[in-house]
């Protein structure tokens, strides 16, 4: 069955019930007895099941079914829930993540059967619950202990291939190999940094490795090293008839392979027979077992060229859209067919409905505005299905770090362009990772001094204020300490000690956003490699947004994002100064007063006005703008309140043209944006209107 | 001069009218060209920039080449037209031109650098001259139009 034209619907919903199962896991941790949250994983879990069986990932299936099972013992009350469950079946989660993560890359689930995870899981069945949980603490490919720690003890470092792990599987056929007297056969080949095609390389080493014996592992693996997804070297594991010195012989017969260093994997079991002479029946039997995936990856070899072309993501971006919204865009469509048949029988009738025509128009251009308007609003999704992985990411860490915190988010529905909510994934998962590593302390006495709970405190807030989306990650641990980052500086010669004298406590720390720079006094692999904040800040500063900090030593950090609404669609007040439409958003706008010219009185050269007894310096927008108001001295005054924070400000107009929903539009790199000005939109006769940013006049 | 219709190397200009003065646009960074329509005013920017349209739901910056050049403003006439450039580092921008000619090719031979003790101010804009069945056309070096400074500013 051609399943292909599913798969995007699969990765789709694999992706859901993944997050669905993430959090609802995490809550079953919380409250190990609430059936409602098994039943849903229960369910889950049934769905991937079958999902992946119908698509025929049978690794994946394996694993779900294992799962499923789990929770269905779970939800006929026959085992109880523990920490060691629910770790293992986060580990099957990423399991399963990383199944269709190769799936999404290139089509296929992958080799790694994680059989490890699935004894585990089986475990919890038979009630061997605590038993079970040791094993499943271990990576489920360290099943073959021998193999890793022969591997660890001799290894010098460049003979990478000793740490390639083994699946039970590839043990076989090694022990099957041995037995027929093969030699088998670690090897790591360095690729020349200055390689260009690095894959291509790696493809010409597999070559002749091939025409030696049989590659049964190789790390990373053959997808990702076609994809050129290795650094600058690889491991192969090789069944062969030759020796050792003829395969790295044959490896570096490849131009731009550097070195190469191999030798004889020798016991990947405790309990490795003894080669036996092997008998003729054997050795035919080997001879075919040999002979048929020789063929295979010679074929696959031969396929090659074509086959990268596919080997692109074979996924398409979706967003998924919300039923309404889409009903919208319908109606709207109708709409616009009836105006066209209107416009059409206006033409084709006599004269005298000739008036018509500008009023069909009129109605068609009405919609079109509309219809453009409901399509951007299509492309908001809101940031839940970037944050929503987070919880999950903290409990980790937790584990990791050994310190107890907790995450609070708010404002998951705030809405972003989908390309945006795309990229910030990354830079808030760092603001995270720092703020557990870093900012929460780990001396839980240091914490009691300074008056703090126990268990640190991480918070994800956004919102929408005003043009622009807030994201702030806050927690209540150490805060910067601007001694160290200033120490750091000068010992780096970023700053030097003259600079550093006359340098703000946040110019200070504005340092940290520098590339590799990193205070962390010990690198972690959590954060810390000095890479990493200024990654955050550039992302951040592509999708044209700001990030800044505010810490205070001992007390805690926020760090606040703010991304502008590039194609956001806000509620703005249209108004007119001199000849000239401008728009203010209403999100700014407290209200709209009428002033007599004799109640604007100047303190300290500030024009003022007393409205209800607050006074409120007045900005006349003429003047701000450059530009010739239209109104007569002695006329009352429109000004528009507006506020920010507890700051308020009257701005003064010519006229109020009505409230409009308008779409933001960026004025583009080349014009050096005034600060008053924080975009444009289009207006319905195609013109273009300028945003004032009230924040930037208060 | 008979071989002129076919180059194959050759590089395409639009012909431009500046005053007396005829300018070539290579035709690569060229997206649009259109009738002049309202321009929006931006305030506190550079004189040569006029404002900013809108060319299908994308609003794009429009700047004075002749305020650019350091010529004389002139009203709007019906050849008037604003060509739309698309440059790498900046995105879209409309020039208004006093009116539009046809296209030409242009082959490295045909081409000669400008020297630089030209004393015109337009030289700084200006990467070389083209000869076109007699006439002299010179052409725009566009980094240099779209830069910050106008040559008068400076």
């Amino acid at each position: 069955m051609d399943v292909s034209q599913y798969l995007e619907v699969f990765i789709d919903e694999t992706n859901e019930h993944l997050q669905n199962l993430n959090t609802s896991i995490l809550d079953l941790e919380q409250n190990p007895d609430d059936m409602d949250t098994v039943n849903e994983i229960f369910r889950a879990a049934h769905s991937l099941k079958g999902m992946a069986g119908t698509m025929g990932y049978k690794r994946m299936q394996d694993l779900t079914h294992a799962m499923e099972n789990v929770f269905s013992k779970v939800r006929d009350g026959e085992i109880k829930v523990n920490s060691a469950m629910i770790d293992t079946i986060f580990q099957c989660l990423d399991a399963i993540q990383e199944y269709l993560d190769n799936i999404q890359g290139g089509g296929d689930e992958g080799t790694n059967d994680n059989a490890a995870i699935i004894k585990s899981l089986n475990g919890f069945l038979t009630g061997e619950g605590a038993g079970a949980a040791e094993a499943a603490d271990e990576k489920p490919a360290e099943t073959d202990k021998p193999a890793a720690e022969a591997g660890s003890s001799s290894s010098d470092g460049r003979n990478k291939w000793k740490d390639i792990k083994l699946t039970e599987e590839q043990i076989d056929v090694i022990e099957a190999a041995r037995k027929d007297n093969k030699n088998v056969i670690g090897l790591t080949v360095y690729v020349q940094e200055a390689c260009i095609l690095k894959s291509a390389r790696a493809f010409l080493v597999f070559k002749a490795l091939e025409e030696l014996g049989e590659i049964i592992v190789s790390v990373p693996s053959t997808q990702d090293i076609e994809d050129e997804r290795f650094e600058y070297e690889f491991s192969v594991i090789l069944i062969t008839d030759s020796d050792v010195e003829a395969v790295i012989k044959a490896a570096k017969g490849v131009s731009e392979i550097e070195d190469a260093v191999g030798g004889i994997v020798e016991e990947t079991a405790a309990e490795a027979k003894p080669a036996e002479a092997s008998e003729p029946a054997d050795a035919e039997h080997a001879e075919e077992h040999k002979e048929v995936p020789t063929a295979v990856a010679a074929h696959e070899g031969a396929g090659n060229k074509p086959a990268t072309e596919k080997k692109k993501p074979v996924v398409n971006r979706t967003v998924r859209v919300d039923i309404e919204k889409l009903d919208d865009l319908m109606n709207l469509v109708s709409e616009l067919i009836t105006a066209k048949n209107s416009l059409v029988s206006a033409a084709t009738a006599d004269n005298e409905s000739a008036n018509d025509v500008g009023e069909h128009i009129e109605y068609l251009e009405n919609v079109t505005t509309s219809l453009h308007e409901s399509v951007m609003k299509v492309r908001m999704v809101p940031i839940e299905s970037v944050v929503n992985k987070f919880p999950r990411m903290i409990r980790d860490l937790q584990k990791k770090l050994g310190k107890k915190m907790e995450l609070y988010m708010s404002g998951e529905e705030t809405e972003l362009d989908r390309t945006v909510v795309d990229e910030i994934g990354d830079p808030l998962m760092h603001l995270l990772r720092n703020s557990a590593d870093h900012g929460i302390e780990s001396d839980v006495k240091l914490r009691k001094e300074r008056g703090k709970p126990e268990e640190g405190s991480i918070f994800l807030d956004a919102y929408q204020d005003g043009n622009n989306v807030v994201i702030e990650v806050r927690d209540d641990g150490n805060g910067i300490d601007v001694e160290a980052v200033k120490a750091k500086a000068l010992e780096r010669g970023t700053i030097t000690e003259e600079q550093a004298n006359q340098m703000s406590d946040k110019e200070i720390i504005n340092l940290l956003f520098l590339p590799s720079f990193s205070t962390a006094k010990q690198v972690s692999d959590i954060s810390g490699r000095g890479v990493g904040l200024d990654v955050v800040k550039s992302k951040i500063e592509s999708l044209s947004g700001e990030v800044d900090v505010k810490s205070t030593l001992g007390v805690g950090s926020t760090w606040t994002i703010r991304l502008p609404l590039t194609l956001a669609i806000i509620q703005s007040l249209m108004v007119v100064v001199g000849d000239e439409k401008y728009a203010i958003p209403l999100g700014n706008i407290q209200t709209i007063e009428s002033i007599r010219p004799d109640d604007v009185k100047a303190v300290q050269q500030k024009e003022v006005i007393n409205l209800r007894g607050n006074i409120i310096p007045i900005i006349r927008l003429n003047e701000i703008l450059d530009c010739q108001s239209a109104k007569a001295e002695d006329e009352d005054l429109v000004v528009v309140i507006v506020k920010k924070g507890d700051k308020q400000a009257g701005l003064v107009i010519d006229e109020l043209t009505g409230q409009q929903e308008i779409v933001i539009k960026s004025l583009g790199k080349y014009i050096q944006r005034s600060k008053v000005i924080s975009g444009a939109t289009i207006l319905g006769n195609g013109e273009v209107a300028l945003i004032i940013d009230p924040n930037a006049l208060i | 001069m008979d071989e002129v219709k076919i180059y194959s190397e050759a590089v395409q200009y639009i012909k431009i009218e500046m005053g007396t003065e005829l300018f070539g646009i290579d035709i690569s960074y060229v997206d649009n060209i259109v009738r002049p329509q309202h321009v929006t005013r931006v305030p506190n920017v550079a004189s040569y920039i006029k404002g900013v349209i809108n060319i299908r739901g994308e609003i794009i910056p429009i700047m004075s080449l002749r305020l650019k050049m350091g010529l004389d403003e002139i009203e709007e006439t019906k050849s008037t037209r604003f060509i739309i450039i698309k440059m790498e580092k900046f995105g879209k921008i409309g020039l208004i031109v006093d009116a539009v000619k046809e296209v030409v090719a242009l082959e490295d031979s045909q081409i000669e650098r400008v020297k630089v003790d030209t004393s015109e101010e337009l030289a700084h804009f200006v990467s070389g001259v083209g000869k076109v069945d007699g006439v002299l056309v010179s052409l725009l070096d566009l980094d240099m139009v779209v830069m910050e400074k106008s040559a008068k500013e400076e």
